[in-house]
């Protein structure tokens, strides 16, 4: 090539060139925003899509409960949905009537700090061991630090069974508020 | 960039900046690169292969933020991103197929510089550092492989480090390094997780930048009628003609790659089985050639065929630039250079074709194949299973809130009833299961019945218990909360 041609080549071609280089811009940024969007679905998935999920749990035969003197307690299975796993744990929870007489199941969980909330028999009444608070048979507050009454779990009665979902509740608070 | 410096409504913050970075002449220097004899789609291949290893680190990143790198989970894990996540089975498609179109970039671009004899003219350490990229790409892809930890990753992996253990001396030590052991298993993941996403990437990052550089430093090598020291056709700047091809072609590459994610999703297999005897396990299509070679190579001359030679043609293709001092860059002109470079590519073909007609000349091997990707392609259609995590199981038995029930299954223990009846009443060979014995009698009768057994009880060995009235009530009770 001679100099002159290469001078062309500064010179006059710019505004075409310029125009491709934005039409390609225009492409490029339009790839690059397409693209984001499976990145910012796949980043967001958990926030959109339930990823925790809680089952009801068994906590035996109704029948069993009729002719319930005082709470009893019962371990029940919880199968919690974790993301890619899903775990089985164990979960303490009492058996007991409320005042008006219906079957209910109260979580062990204390609403105060979060120990696990025992029934004593001498007492006729449920008792915290760490900071003593104390409950009476239907859960509800007769003493001690905690906020509140112990927290009821929702339940259902399919097939005769007695159905749990077990769920934490915020401590420290005065009213039952579900937890994560 | 000059045109931008100059707008009045950029000007000001572009000279704050530039006085306080040197950002212009950073800018200027990277995009003003004089191409002697201009802009070429040839040259795109360089700068596609940064560009497809910039997506892959993205793409990787995402994937993160799910896969879990141990034998129990990252099976699931990549299950759950190929299945539920949204967009992942997309995304793990694109990384996936990215390691292919990263590997076929880089023989273009080796081939291309070969062709151009762009490694003339004191480009050695260029070469050699593109060299060392290769080798590390290749790493990339093996590494890779094995995470998903299905069939095929297993057993691909399971070959490719028994291979390494064919290096003689250190073989034997080499392959338990690799693999964190004898065997392969959930160190040998770790290991190759760490090397996949924190070793290599990081010496891929520094070696870039060094290939870089060196590559500006000898200047562009232009078109093979150049001398490649000093080329004496007109330049053109990088920016702006250079740069659009390279970003047309970036977006050509990243279309094909979205194109084949979403028709064609890369699958995952079943979880590796390593008891799986019949598997036949085959690399990525790129490591085939090399695969079938070794099946030409039999006991004591793998050696041969494993080290020696590949470990020469590496060296002869790593020292190119220093046995190959001539100027001469047209191929025509170099007829033994090009000629063993295209002996060595029909070689490779070749055997990846041996290996392909192999595999699907014999009927037995034909029907596995055939029979894995069935097992696979049945895998993907499955909906996502969560994994069941036990919880640890509580040594003691938990006592019952009513104390009446716990001193009764105390009393249950004590008179041994466990022996015949099983613990908590589930029963045994020697004795009746006493669960729900509260739908089948009150607690009356029951008390009455274990005080005198009926015959038929007698018989089967049961003897009458003689308890205090308050034990046997406790007794009774807990019998009755079976
Ligand atoms: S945790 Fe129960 S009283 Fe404090």
């Amino acid at each position: 090539m001679s100099p002159p041609e290469l001078k062309r080549v500064a010179v006059a071609e710019p505004t075409r060139r310029s125009y491709l280089g934005w039409l390609l811009g225009l492409c490029t940024a339009g790839a690059g925003v397409a693209l984001s969007v499976p990145l910012i679905r796949f980043l967001l998935y958990p926030l959109r899509a339930r990823t925790t999920e809680v089952k009801w749990s068994d906590a035996g035969a109704v029948s069993d409960f009729a002719s319930l003197t005082g709470p009893v307690q019962r371990s029940i299975t919880v199968e919690q949905v974790d993301g890619w796993r899903k775990t089985v744990s164990d979960k303490i929870v009492y058996i007991t009537k409320s005042s008006s007489g219906e079957l209910e199941v109260l979580s062990a969980v204390c609403p105060h700090l979060g120990c696990s909330v025992q029934w004593r028999d001498s007492k006729h009444g449920f008792e915290c061991p760490c900071h003593a608070a104390s409950f009476r048979p239907d859960g509800s507050i007769t003493g001690g630090p905690a906020p509140r009454a112990m927290d009821t779990l929702q339940t259902q009665i399919q097939n005769g069974r007695l159905m749990v979902r077990y769920q934490y509740f915020r401590q420290l608070v005065a009213t039952k508020e579900v937890f994560g | 960039m000059s045109e931008l410096s100059n707008r009045n409504w950029r000007g000001g913050f572009f000279r704050w900046l530039d006085k306080r970075t040197g950002l212009d002449s950073l800018l200027r220097e990277a995009l003003d690169e004089p191409i002697p004899g201009g802009a070429r789609f040839a040259y795109v291949f360089g700068s596609a292969l940064l560009f497809i290893f910039i997506s892959q680190v993205i793409t990787g990143v995402f994937l993160a933020l799910y896969y879990v790198p141990s034998a129990d989970h990252a099976h699931t894990t990549v299950a759950y991103i190929s299945k539920a996540v949204s967009a992942g089975g997309f995304l793990r498609s694109i990384h996936a197929y990215g390691s292919s179109a990263m590997v076929i970039l880089l023989l273009l671009h080796v081939t291309q510089t070969f062709l151009y004899g762009s490694y003339k003219g004191r480009r050695e350490l260029l070469w050699l550092s593109g060299c060392v990229l290769f080798a590390l790409v290749l790493c990339m892809a093996f590494t890779g492989y094995l995470l998903p930890w299905d069939q095929k990753a297993y057993f691909a992996t399971a070959v490719g480090t028994n291979i390494a253990g064919e290096i003689p001396l250190i073989g034997a030590w080499l392959k338990s390094l690799m693999r964190g052991g004898a065997d392969m298993g959930t160190l040998t993941l770790s290991r190759f997780f760490v090397a996949h996403i924190l070793v290599v990437p990081a010496a891929i990052f520094a070696v870039v930048a060094l290939h870089v550089y060196l590559f500006r430093k000898a200047g562009a090598a232009g078109p093979i009628s150049e001398n490649p020291i000093s080329p004496t056709a007109p330049t053109e700047p990088f920016y702006p003609h250079q740069v659009m091809v390279d970003a047309a072609f970036a977006l050509l590459i990243i279309i094909v790659l979205a194109l084949l994610a979403h028709f064609a999703p890369f699958d995952l297999g079943p979880k590796a089985n390593p008891a799986d005897t019949h598997y036949l396990p085959r690399p990525e299509w790129y490591y085939i050639p090399i695969f079938q070679w070794l099946k030409y190579w039999p006991g004591s001359l793998s050696f041969v065929g494993v080290v020696i030679i590949p470990g020469l043609v590496a060296f002869f293709f790593a020292s190119l630039p220093f046995l190959d001092r001539r100027m001469e860059r047209r191929p025509w002109k170099r007829p033994i250079a090009v000629g063993s470079y295209t002996f060595i590519f029909l070689a490779l073909f070749g055997l990846g074709w041996m290996s392909y007609r192999s595999d699907h000349g014999d009927p037995g091997y034909a029907a596995q194949l055939i029979a894995q990707q069935k097992d696979t392609d049945e895998f993907m259609r499955k909906p996502f299973e969560a994994e069941i995590e036990q919880p640890v199981v509580a040594a003691t038995p938990e006592t019952p809130a009513n104390p009446l029930i716990a001193q009764g299954a105390q009393i249950y223990q004590e008179q041994a009833c466990n022996g015949c009846h099983g613990d908590a009443g589930t029963g045994s060979a020697a004795g009746p299961k006493l669960t729900g014995i509260h739908d089948r009698m009150s607690a009356d009768q029951l008390a009455a019945l274990l005080k005198s057994p009926s015959a038929k009880m007698t018989a089967g060995g049961m003897a009458p218990l003689n308890l205090p009235p308050d034990a046997m009530k406790s007794l009774v009770a807990y019998l009755e909360s079976l």
